[in-house]
């Protein structure tokens, strides 16, 4: 019993070894030549534009709820037209980089992890580094630059289509004046909160990518192999992302914010 | 570099005739506790032939892995080109990788790739060449292999066989001194077979190429071991049976339990009194 807890903790402690060494690795291949710019630039297209319809859709959606429910709260204190103050503050500081996080879990995460899992068990990863490529540098360092960059744009833009979700049930279904609710969107967001709302995502979108990568790389036991590496990108991506935006909070509460 | 005994550097010594190119010293590998290579060695010379023979799982594969560095052995000493492999990092490692071709038992094609960029992918991406250049020269050995009508398709387009020329002209396009085939040939019809055989032989004898060929297929195996390309004073090439002086020159290695249990050259080994042989031979 003992000895599987050892090894158990053994194994977890390799494995975030390992992860933080990928991770260096990354950091350092960011840095120094070679640059795949070419491999950089089609992993923008495919992380960021191809994420947009996704975070398009739940930002929208998010945005409606979130106004349809605080309308009912709200009323309880008949605070119905600060109904956008609800819905911004709530969009950015939380449920934007959140859920755009946890939708490029489900999108990217598992995608990549399949794509690099599957280059491992048919050999393509030593193919790269038998022709002189450090898969490092050719796969890794794209994606952590594609994940780190376009994860704050896709969760701007879900704020922003979030807010207007808001706008439409509190306009269409609340019955609350538009002016009243943009102005209660604008007034009452504090600097802090759009920090907050930018901060997050850089983290997010790095995390979600490197779990990611190390996964994928770490794939062993041929097409089985595939299918639980991306089951566990997913899992171990999600998890890391709410958790990571509990983190980030606090860190920001305490700096950011006055006391 | 350093100076050896008789004063000569290690890239002197490569440049001579019948310079060892690979080495393998008492090498070991084990995945956890599968002992897979027990002890291994032997030694490649330059321009010459080593061929590789073994059951399924009698660690072929890993041994050509060994050579690349994409794995490290437990134990021994690997040279490749005068150059520590087993010692040296992955950093290090690809400066030796420039002069090595190989071609995985699977193909390893990149699938996201066409078979141009494929082909081309270490002159596109690792070197400086011109890029007309690099085309032309995807072209020039899609051409030998027969394959030149498939340049722009992707691999999944590609029969199994198809597939393995295409890995087979990857290695062959940069133009490394020493290439490893892991069941290069497997697959093939025999008439394919046989023109990636010559392809083989012409590579060794007429560019002094050095070849580890790992293999299933005995009838290639002593083809290629017992054969031999020249060129004519008008420049056309031919294969022709080898002459008994250059068919020593390729050997071939029976590998069993991590162990090797023969090796000699082509007679040797179809003469050879081992039972274990006798079988695989039949
Ligand atoms: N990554 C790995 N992890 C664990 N065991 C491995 C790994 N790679 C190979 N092995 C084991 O090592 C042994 C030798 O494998 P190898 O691929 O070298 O065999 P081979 O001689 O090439 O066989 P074949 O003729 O079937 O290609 C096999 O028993 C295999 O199970
Ligand atoms: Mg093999």
């Amino acid at each position: 019993m003992i000895r599987a807890i050892d090894s158990g903790l053994k194994k977890a402690a390799l494995e975030v070894q390992e992860y933080v060494f990928l991770t260096a690795a990354a950091f350092r291949g960011v840095f120094t030549r070679p640059i795949y710019s070419h491999d950089i630039v089609e992993q923008f297209d495919l992380i960021g534009v191809g994420s947009l319809t996704v975070v398009l859709m739940t930002g929208l959606f998010t945005g409606m709820a979130l106004a349809s429910q605080s309308g009912l709260t709200l009323d309880q204190f008949g605070a119905r037209p600060v109904v956008g103050r609800l819905v911004s503050a709530s969009m950015i500081k939380e449920l934007g980089p959140v859920l755009a996080g946890l939708m490029l879990v489900g999108r990217v995460g598992s995608g990549i992890a399949a794509e690099l899992g599957s280059m491992v068990v048919t050999d393509q990863i030593n193919a790269l580094r038998a022709l002189g490529t450090d898969p490092v540098r050719k796969l890794v360092v794209p994606r952590v630059l594609a994940g780190f960059f376009m994860a704050p744009v896709l969760t701007i833009i879900s704020d922003f289509v979030g807010i207007f979700g808001g706008w439409v049930v509190s306009r269409f279904q609340l019955e609350v004046a538009s002016g009243l609710y943009w102005s209660s969107v604008t007034k009452s967001l504090y600097m802090q909160d759009v920090w907050m709302g930018l901060i997050k995502p850089f983290v997010l979108g790095f995390i979600i990518v490197t779990i990611a990568c190390h996964v994928g790389l770490r794939t062993s036991g041929g097409t089985q192999g595939v299918g639980k590496a991306t089951t566990l990108a997913v899992v171990a991506g999600s998890v890391a992302v709410i958790a990571a935006d509990f983190f980030v909070t606090q860190i920001l509460i305490f700096t950011i914010y006055p006391r | 570099m350093k100076a050896t005994a008789n004063g000569l550097t290690a890239k002197q010594v490569l440049a001579e005739v019948g310079a060892p190119v690979v080495v393998f010293d008492r090498v070991q590998l084990a995945f956890d506790d599968k002992v897979v290579l027990r002890d291994l060695s032997f030694t490649l010379i330059k321009g010459h032939t080593k061929i590789i023979l073994g059951a399924s799982g009698s660690g072929k594969s890993t041994a050509l892995k060994i050579i690349v560095g994409l794995l490290k052995a437990d134990a021994g000493v690997v040279w490749v080109n005068g150059q520590r492999v087993d010692q040296l990092s992955e950093h290090e490692l690809m400066a030796v990788r420039t002069d090595l071709g190989m071609i995985f038992q699977e193909g390893a094609l990149f699938d996201s790739l066409t078979v141009r960029e494929n082909v081309g992918y270490k002159l596109y991406e690792e070197t400086d060449m011109p890029l007309e250049e690099v085309d032309r020269r995807v072209e020039e050995v899609l051409g030998f292999i027969g394959l030149a009508e498939h340049i722009d398709k992707m691999p999944s387009e590609l029969s199994g066989g198809q597939r393995r020329r295409v890995a087979i002209a990857r290695a062959m396009a940069f133009k490394p001194s020493v290439l490893l085939y892991d069941e290069a040939t497997t697959g093939l019809d025999p008439i394919t077979a046989t023109t990636v055989d010559d392809e083989m032989i012409k590579l060794r004898d007429l560019e002094n190429v050095s070849s580890i060929i790992v293999t299933h297929q005995l009838r290639d195996a002593f083809y290629v071991a017992t054969h031999m390309a020249t060129r004519d004073r008008d420049g056309t090439v031919h294969v022709v049976p080898a002459t008994p002086q250059k068919e020593r020159q390729a050997e071939f290695i029976m590998l069993r339990d991590g162990l090797i249990i023969f090796e000699g050259d082509a007679d040797a080994f179809r003469n050879s009194k081992d039972e274990y042989i006798q079988e695989f031979l039949a």
